[in-house]
């Protein structure tokens, strides 16, 4: 399954229809394993992966993800991006509350992915977007 | 859209989720199941998710929408054969899954619907007032 994937460069993926959400779980799940994340890990950040697609999806209208190894000279890890060129995030505070939702799902998709990752940056505007990336690393 | 087949054995719906399934196609599974419980009358649902290597918001929630359906046609639905790195990494998603029963396989399972359609038949008998009589 990893036999595809190549480590020097980011892996792009579109994310402009439910199963693009699906490739992208495959892809980091793909990458994970490469970078040798141990099960549950790797299961966190795929499960991760998954809300963060939807919700670049749903929210942000569609875009596109990149999945890179990085390395810190101790660990490797998985490094995911989410791009998209959305209405952006108005409130963030309210965003990252547990159970808040716009959109009908559960409200946990922003808050879950953070709890499942060991590193989360976001910028969002109403002008350009959202932008998440996230970090996993090997223990 | 691929969709998920839907196997009766006796009384029960087994359903075994094999692939990475797409929002759509879990959408697909939630209607499909409400008309196959209406259409066999069927009073116990077995959702097999062994072969599933995570569960997110959204699955998580289409199984807690099930278990609600079906209980409101008259079914009770247990899911089982969660991997343990789901389990731990559901409790930290946040879902909490609730009004789901689960089992740690799908034998499991079964003991578990029969049991509870056992309570369910000794407690409408308890209901009935001729029974109630027939108790020395």
């Amino acid at each position: 399954m990893t036999a595809g994937i190549d480590l020097g460069h980011p892996q792009a993926q579109a994310i402009r229809s439910d199963e693009d959400v699906v490739r992208v779980r495959q892809l980091v799940r793909a990458v994970a394993v490469a970078v040798k994340l141990s099960l549950v890990d790797q299961t966190k950040v795929v499960t991760a992966a998954s809300e963060l697609a939807r919700n670049t999806l749903v929210y942000g209208g569609g875009g596109t993800v990149e999945v890179t190894t990085v390395d810190n000279g101790r660990r490797r890890g998985v490094q995911i991006v989410f791009v998209d060129s959305g209405p952006g995030i108005a409130d963030l505070d309210l965003a990252f509350t547990d159970g808040y939702t716009t959109g009908g799902g559960l409200g946990l998709g922003l808050s879950g992915a953070r709890r499942l990752v060991d590193e989360f940056q976001i910028e969002t505007s109403a002008e350009t977007g959202t932008r998440i990336t996230v970090t996993k690393w090997s223990r | 859209m691929e969709r998920v087949p839907i196997l009766k054995i006796g009384d029960i719906l087994l359903v075994s989720i094999q692939l990475d399934m797409s929002d759509q196609t879990a959408v697909a599974l939630q209607e499909d199941l409400a008309e196959r419980i209406v259409a066999t009358g069927c009073h116990g649902v077995i959702i097999d998710i062994t072969a599933l290597d995570i569960v997110d918001s959204f699955v998580g929630r289409m199984l807690s929408t099930i278990a609600s359906i079906s209980k409101v046609l008259d079914a009770e639905t247990v899911v089982v054969g969660m991997r343990p790195a789901v389990a731990i990494t559901l409790v930290e998603l946040g879902l909490s899954l609730n009004g789901i029963r689960t089992a740690l396989n799908v034998e499991r399972g079964m003991e578990l619907i029969a049991a509870a359609r056992a309570d369910e038949l000794d407690y409408q008998l308890d209901d009935d007032p001729d029974a109630e009589t027939a108790t020395p």
